[in-house]
């Protein structure tokens, strides 16, 4: 799409107003949370709450603390960088109004999940950032990939949601409130309740579905269908941190045990070393850094396992190195696909020449993704190793550590060093700087890395240190960060590990053809999606054809089956039916005998007949019956409705019935006995609930409070009417939406397309 | 059906019928009514008419097509619900007017439940007519 969009007519002013538009929204978002960080870094949690259902405790809560609000700066913030570089990057395509709705509609979904203090709150933010990643990934629509990436992040995340839903709904019970901030102060110890378990295991299949942990991960590199900006943004700050954040948000309450440090441990670390390995056998720009993303959600969890005060720092440090220097490549990645006209890195080389501000941008972010100093990555670097070796399984964490951030060093060369400092390469377009839209993006980021780098007080007071208290709640003590920590085992790790890098780095042909050629035999994720979504299909077709023959007798006798086994069996197997009421022959008036008179004609009618018509009229007589049933009992307002409907229900019956061919009754007599045993059955159980209901007292409290209310509190005297207008107005509401619905999906059926097409037009 | 007398009655009838549907959704408040039976007979009334006449004379008659009734019956219930709103009311709770009342006389009582009712009316006589006339057309 970059090559065809240039050919596109300039954006109209509105179009161009949308762009920037967003960008201010979201800058203005970035100051509002700005002037937040002086309370937040003397300790300060602010904290916003209204009610949405106080009937059943739930609120709309936000609050401010560490975390959140590194969070929200990271978000607000790269995607006014994101925003402004879209503005540039997608100028003139024919959606890009669109665009930025999508993109500004995700920033408000993440900002809410991580701001949210309510389970029920943060869920529905969870869930629209799915729906609205969801647009974004599918933004180029047209492409089939496109549209098959975006359906698996959906379905993945959103089954994840779902678990996170129930996980949420189980917290809520056993802490006895909804509020984040209340389950963490309360005393009801999570750990210790009998539901623990399945909390922690609900909560961990949202964050690692949401996160891309192994065995969810696949995901996520498919996403890259999505445009660049959206892939740096989605991949930097955003999304994929969205597990992540769960993850640290419930430390306190759910973290601390055993299956918490060992679940976190070895997904993470199995995520990140795999990913890491993935990374360095990808040829494609975009995919390299899916892959590198994968490893840093890796680390991320591996680190959020531990109650140390180191791990939990170098998590939060981790997150803000990882987040600044993954936008700034995300972006300088766009940049060179724009200008160069590939992604290809075989295909890169020499561009420093042509574009030097984005080499200097895509240098000083590999530096801090290879953890060189002086930038922020190296001290992050240093800080997970310093946490690694006092963890729990130190040399299994360590040892993960230490190869992922060696194949790191090697990714970050491939993505970021190669292109721009090897020998020049013929690329499809003629390379040339990008504009300046564009360029922000990157070489402020990745400047923002060589300078926290180099004062990293900066962001260790307000962000790194509150971060670690809302983490631990205030349990674990923050890590200081340096630079220069001295001679010590985590800087002899960082040499080994850079020594590694490099060897990598020069060797990394030669590792991308073995890991080729090792991949090759191990199973693909990606096409087990592809048998699980088609066994599910298959599944869907399998029953459709049983249940939905298209033959009205299949239909009734289907609906009629079920109806007399559930029902009667219910009967039965509670032994609810008590017996036939004696009925006071000697009490029935005639009127009540010529009832009953005109239902048996009317349905014996309709049995016997071989006329459409007759039937129809037969049963027209049984329905007139029954109203006059209501008559005599004194509900008018209820046989009003029924002779109408009756009166109706024939009309539309005769309309139909006078085209239809003379009915078929020979089709066999065992068949019209079948038809007879069902009727029977079915009017048996009918008669037997019918009996057993009225044979119980009648709780009269409804009837005496309608009876006396509806003049007092709602003027009427038709206490129906009343209920129907206004006691229950809003059932009445759903009730005529659904009458309006099926009247118009009747029509669009009757007057449809009469050809095959309707079927199926995915 | 091409029947002189079923025609001539038909155009008596429909009148007939129509102004006992609105009687009918007015006294539904204290008496057997409302929209439900008021929208049903209303329906009645245009079926009879498309039956002796015709679906397209019955379609010119009514004027608007039928599914656009019932969208905008809907559209009216929905309204008459959220206008308790404006009076910091939950939604759907009813508000009333009496029209010059006095100690002895509570004059014209007006409510947000009369046009809700009156979205019901819409709403079932257009649902209706939207599926018969398109039956009677189509088969």
């Amino acid at each position: 799409m970059s090559a065809a969009k240039n050919d596109m007519p300039p954006a109209g002013a509105g179009q161009a107003m949308a762009g920037w538009l967003s960008v201010a929204i979201a800058a203005s978002l970035f100051a509002w949370f700005w002037q937040a960080l002086g309370p937040v870094a003397a300790g300060e949690v602010i904290r916003y709450s209204f009610d949405w259902v106080p009937s059943a405790g739930i609120a709309v809560s936000f609050l401010i603390d560490g975390l959140s609000l590194t969070f929200a700066l990271l978000i607000s913030g790269i995607g006014a960088l994101v925003m402004l570089y879209s503005t540039k990057y997608l100028a003139g395509h024919e959606h890009f109004a669109r665009f930025f709705l999508y993109l500004t509609l995700f920033m408000g979904a993440m900002l809410g999940l991580v701001l949210a203090d309510n389970l029920l709150t943060l869920f529905v933010f969870w869930e629209l950032t799915s729906i609205t990643s969801y647009l974004l990934i599918g933004f180029t629509h047209s492409s089939a990939e496109s549209r098959r990436s975006a359906l698996q992040a959906l379905l993945v995340t959103g089954a994840g949601g779902l678990a996170l839903l129930a996980g949420m709904i189980l917290l809520g019970v056993a802490a006895g409130t909804y509020e984040l901030s209340e389950i963490r102060a309360g005393d009801v110890a999570i750990t210790e309740h009998a539901l623990y378990l399945p909390i922690l295991i609900l909560f961990l299949l949202g964050a690692f579905t949401k996160s891309a942990q192994i065995p969810f991960h696949f995901w996520l590199p498919n996403a890259m269908a999505a445009p660049t900006p959206v892939s740096a943004y989605l991949h930097s700050a955003t999304m994929v941190k969205g597990g992540v954040y769960l993850l640290a948000r419930m430390h306190p309450t759910l973290g601390g045990t055993d299956v918490w440090f060992w679940t976190l441990a070895i997904a993470g670390a199995a995520t990140a070393v795999f990913a890491s390995l993935m990374a360095v056998k990808q040829t494609d720009l975009k995919q390299i850094l899916a892959y590198t993303t994968l490893m840093a959600l890796g680390t991320l969890t591996m680190f959020l396992s531990s109650d140390e005060g180191y791990a939990i720092t170098a998590a939060m440090l981790f997150l803000i190195v990882h987040s600044l220097y993954k936008a700034a490549l995300f972006l300088v990645a766009g940049i060179v696909d724009h200008e160069t006209g590939t992604r290809e890195v075989d295909r890169l080389g020499g561009l420093r020449r042509f574009m030097p501000i984005t080499a200097a941008a895509a240098a000083l972010a590999a530096l801090s993704m290879a953890g060189l100093p002086p930038l922020l990555g190296y001290i992050g670097k240093e800080v997970i190793y310093a946490a690694s070796i006092k963890m729990d399984a130190a040399w299994f964490v360590t040892a993960a550590a230490m190869a992922a951030n060696a194949l790191m060093i090697a990714a970050a060369g491939i993505v970021a060093f190669r292109p721009f400092w090897r020998g020049e390469h013929a690329t499809p377009m003629t390379p040339h700087e990008g504009p300046w839209r564009m360029l922000a993006g990157p070489v402020l980021l990745a400047a923002l890395g060589l300078l926290f780098g180099l004062v990293p007080g900066l962001i260790a007071g307000p962000l790194v240190d509150q971060g670690v208290k809302a983490i631990s709640d205030g349990a674990a003590k923050p890590a200081e960060l340096k630079l220069w920590a001295g001679v010590n085992l985590p800087l002899f790790l960082s040499v080994a590990t850079i020594a590694l890098g490099v060897a990598l780095y020069a060797g990394h042909e030669r590792v991308r053809s073995a890991l080729r050629s090792m991949g090759e035999a191990a199973p693909s994720f990606d096409r087990g999606w592809d048998r699980v979504l088609d066994g599910l299909k298959g599944l869907a077709a399998w029953q459709t054809r049983i249940l939905q023959s298209g033959v009205m007798r299949v239909y009734v006798y289907t609906v009629f089956v079920t109806l007399l086994v559930a029902v009667g069996g219910t009967l039965i197997w509670t032994g609810a039916f008590s017996g036939l009421p004696d009925v006071p022959f000697a009490e029935l008036q005639a009127k009540h005998w010529g009832v009953v008179f005109l239902i048996v004609v009317g349905t014996a009618v309709t049995t016997i007949t071989n006329s459409r018509v007759a039937a129809i009229t037969g049963l027209g007589a049984v329905g007139v019956g029954v109203a006059i049933i209501f008559i005599v009992f004194g509900a008018p307002d209820v046989a009003i409705t029924q002779l109408l409907v009756e009166t109706l229900v024939v009309v539309l019956f005769a309309v139909a019935a006078l085209r239809l061919p003379h009915m078929k009754r020979e089709d066999g007599f065992p068949n019209r006995k079948l038809d007879a045993l069902l009727a029977t059955a079915i009017g048996a159980v009918v008669t037997a609930i019918m009996v057993t209901i009225t044979s119980g007292p009648i709780n009269r409290r409804l009837t005496e409070y309608f009876e006396s209310a509806a003049w007092t509190e709602a003027y009427g005297r038709n206490i129906v009417n009343v209920i129907l207008v206004d006691f229950r107005a809003l059932d009445t509401f759903g009730e005529i939406a659904v009458v309006a619905v099926a009247g118009i999906a009747a029509w669009s059926l009757l007057k449809g397309p009469k050809s095959d097409e309707t079927e199926e037009t995915r | 059906m091409n029947s002189v007398i079923l025609r001539a009655a038909a155009r008596l009838l429909v009148g007939l019928l129509l102004v006992f549907s609105v009687f009918m959704l007015l006294r539904g408040h204290n008496e057997p009514g409302g929209g439900f039976i008021g929208g049903l007979l209303g329906a009645v009334g245009f079926i009879v008419y498309a039956i002796a006449c015709s679906t397209d004379e019955a379609r010119e008659a009514l004027r608007v097509p039928p599914e656009k009734i019932a969208l905008f019956g809907l559209g009216v219930a929905l309204l008459s619900g959220l206008a308790s709103m404006l009076f910091s009311d939950d939604p759907f709770t009813g508000q009333w007017l009496f029209l010059g009342a006095t100690e002895d006389d509570k004059g014209l009582p007006l409510s947000t439940v009369l046009v809700f009712d009156i979205g019901v009316y819409l709403v079932v006589m257009g649902a209706i007519l939207t599926l018969v006339f398109a039956l009677e057309e189509e088969i």
